[in-house]
């Protein structure tokens, strides 16, 4: 029976923002190796929007290789609204993670609002421009967006900076947790040193207010159903959410 | 009075040397108080049980209360002893029994 719990209870962990070099291999599957030894099952790595596929399918091997799950992802990091709308069109269908990096409000509403959209970044430390407030949070809460938190800098920052970060991410978690804004916290690294097992990126939480059953929520659940869903969508097999086509042929 | 419940952490260093005893214990508690201060460090009870250089593991204790604290400081530890280094935490238990069979398992 205990067994049996066990089976059941276990999560799927998942980092979606490793950022590797692809053009380094040898980095990057050490990277991947450790990931995978600290009980990630599913990672995902942001390449630029001229990526081939055949880096892609290399990446892929290399995760296949260490036992891990990979889904790509694009770091889109438009001007405007209207250069947003253009790359969504563009890229959403070669990718299987979006994730829009907010330089100033009005891209960040438009992300929002934009079903398309995956993920929500916010620049790290440029304070004022963190544009996740209530508005934000509520055109996020009609859409399929989650915020992303990246860890990193609560790693590397010290003193006032890091005292800083704190205080707009414990006002961002808020305000995502009242509009019901599903939060993926990923680690945001490309050193090994700094990657984290997934139950101590959850304890870096409570450094901003997340209690534990939301802070594993955000390291295994919300990441892990956006690449489900993406994927599902992705498939050829996909009609509409809900409707799949499940067998095709002359005996139909 | 009323009985003060604890938790034994079970941890792993990962790093390039050995650190002693005495460089792990200071980077606990520096990374203790760095994020919430002489106060909320005095608070933690914390008490270095078992610490192995060879396996580069460690046993602490903490009181229950604060072991949320002590996690979150021991996940932002990134150097130790001038080196860079990365304290992992294998188990929690409430007792020192329980935790060596988690340990094991």
């Amino acid at each position: 029976m205990q067994k049996y719990r066990g089976v059941a209870m276990r999560k799927t962990f998942a980092d979606l923002h490793l950022r590797l070099n692809v053009k380094d291999h040898a980095t990057a599957l050490r990277v991947i190796t450790k990931a995978a030894a600290l009980g990630y099952r599913l990672i995902a790595v942001p390449f630029p929007s001229e990526t081939r596929g055949d880096e892609v399918a290399k990446l892929k091997a290399v995760c296949s290789e260490a036992k891990i799950d990979f889904a790509s992802r694009i770091d889109l990091r438009p001007r405007t609204p209207n250069e947003l709308m253009h790359q969504l069109r563009r890229l959403r269908r070669k990718f299987e993670v979006i994730c829009v990096a907010c330089e100033n409000k009005q891209v960040a509403r438009q992300a929002a609002k934009d079903r398309r959209v995956d993920l929500l970044n916010f620049p790290l430390l440029d304070f004022r421009r963190r544009f996740f407030d209530r508005a934000e949070a509520e055109l996020a809460s009609n859409s399929l967006a989650a915020l992303e938190i990246d860890v990193k800098p609560l790693l590397v920052l010290e003193g006032p900076a890091r005292i800083r970060f704190l205080s707009s991410l414990r006002r961002e978690a808020a305000i995502a947790k009242e509009f019901h804004v599903p939060i993926v916290v990923s680690s945001g690294v490309s050193e090994e040193r700094l990657l984290r097992r997934p139950r101590e990126m959850a304890s870096l939480m409570f450094l901003f207010g997340l209690d534990e059953v939301s802070a594993l929520k955000a390291v295994a659940h919300n990441p892990v159903a956006i690449v489900k869903r993406n994927r599902e969508k992705l498939s050829s097999m996909f009609v509409a959410p809900g409707i799949r086509v499940i067998k095709e042929g002359k005996d139909c | 009075m009323k009985r003060v419940k604890r938790r034994y952490l079970a941890l792993q260093v990962d790093s390039d040397g050995a650190p002693s005893r005495k460089e792990f214990m200071d980077a606990v508690w520096s990374a203790v108080a760095k994020l919430y201060g002489e106060y909320g460090a005095s608070q933690t009870s914390l008490a270095l049980i078992d610490y192995d250089v060879e396996k580069k593991t460690a046993v602490i204790r903490t009181s229950l209360v604060t072991l949320d604290l002590v996690r979150a400081s021991l996940a932002s530890i990134t150097s130790l002893a001038n080196g860079e280094a990365v304290v992992h935490v294998l188990a929690v238990s409430g007792t020192i029994k329980a935790l060596r069979k988690k340990v094991r398992r």
